[in-house]
């Protein structure tokens, strides 16, 4: 069982490391649909998938939010991805192994899935 | 929606909408009963008593853009079809209370399913705002509470990877503990 102590070495760890006062307002953004639509089409295994992909590769400047429903329910669950400088590519009817795919592609290497944007699906 | 943590996570939104900074969650499992009650309570900006009559209708919603809104009639029917309840107190300005009745021998009854992926995409979502995560089963009891957290965290951010990690264990490994060690 996780204790609180263990909490508390985690923050004195943190406050020891640099890196914890990057500003990340800069970084990449990573935008879940949240809405009921989103939610009922399986927009938190992607969010998890997201995440742990995030923290699995420590990508430090990768933010992850959430939005709620944009009115596509149908290709639910869709996920924003904004990098610095660039246009929001928008990927819909995403699942978790398709997130895996979104990190190592465009989020680590700047390419865009394009099988999995909005303009291959309509 | 596939299960109850789903449902839980959804109706959240509503909570986040409202301008909640606190949210509770509370699972109260009885299994020699097979009944299971599920509450969410919020002190976002809350409804008015005409409000909470429609909110129940399909066809009301606080939004423009659409004329539906089907979280909450979705998270009755759920109940419902168990043979249990839904009920909704809400004030306006003081926050808004849902709780559910399952009974969890039904048929229909939905899994409660992965309520620490619904947790931990609340907190990771919304850094702002304070959850808490209460479960009863039997005689074993799991709490989270963010207010706790944030305390021993002092100005470390409760987003920080490390921090998020350990939430994600500690989910885990809590109701592992109170499902039996399974």
């Amino acid at each position: 069982m996780k204790s609180l102590q263990e909490l508390e070495q985690i923050k004195q760890k943190t406050l020891d490391s640099v890196s914890l006062r990057k500003d990340r307002a800069g970084g990449i953004r990573i935008v879940v649909g949240m809405g009921t639509c989103g939610i009922a089409a399986g927009a938190r295994p992607v969010l998890m998938s997201f995440l742990e992909e995030v923290q699995k590769r420590n990508l430090r400047d990768v933010t992850i939010t959430q939005t709620g429903c944009i009115g596509v329910c149908r290709l639910e669950p869709m996920v924003e991805v904004t990098r610095p400088g660039e246009e929001k590519v928008t990927y819909v009817k995403m699942t978790a192994e398709k997130a895996k795919r979104v990190i190592s592609e465009h989020i680590v290497n700047g390419k865009i899935v394009n099988e999995y944007t909005i303009g291959a699906a309509e | 929606m596939e299960d109850i943590s789903l449902h839980l996570l959804d109706l959240a939104q509503n909570s986040i909408s409202a301008g909640a900074s606190l949210v509770e969650i509370f699972i109260v499992e009885d299994t020699h009963k097979g009944q299971m009650i599920v509450t969410l309570r919020d002190n976002g900006h809350g409804m008015d008593e005409s409000q909470v009559k429609r909110v129940t209708d399909p066809f009301f919603t606080t939004r423009n853009t659409r004329r539906v809104g089907l979280g909450i009639p979705l998270f009755q029917a759920s109940a419902e079809a168990t043979g249990g309840q839904m009920y909704i107190k809400s004030c306006k300005g003081r926050g808004t209370e849902i709780k559910a009745v399952f009974h969890t021998t039904h048929i229909d009854c939905l899994p409660l399913g992965r309520v620490d992926d619904t947790i931990l995409s609340l907190i990771l979502l919304n850094p702002e705002i304070n959850f808490v995560y209460s479960h009863k089963k039997q005689d074993k009891h799991f709490l989270l509470d963010t207010r706790q957290i944030r305390e021993v965290l002092g100005q470390v951010s409760i987003e920080n990877p490390s921090v998020i990690e350990w939430i994600r264990k500690y989910l885990s490994d809590g109701l592992e503990e109170i499902n039996g060690g399974v």
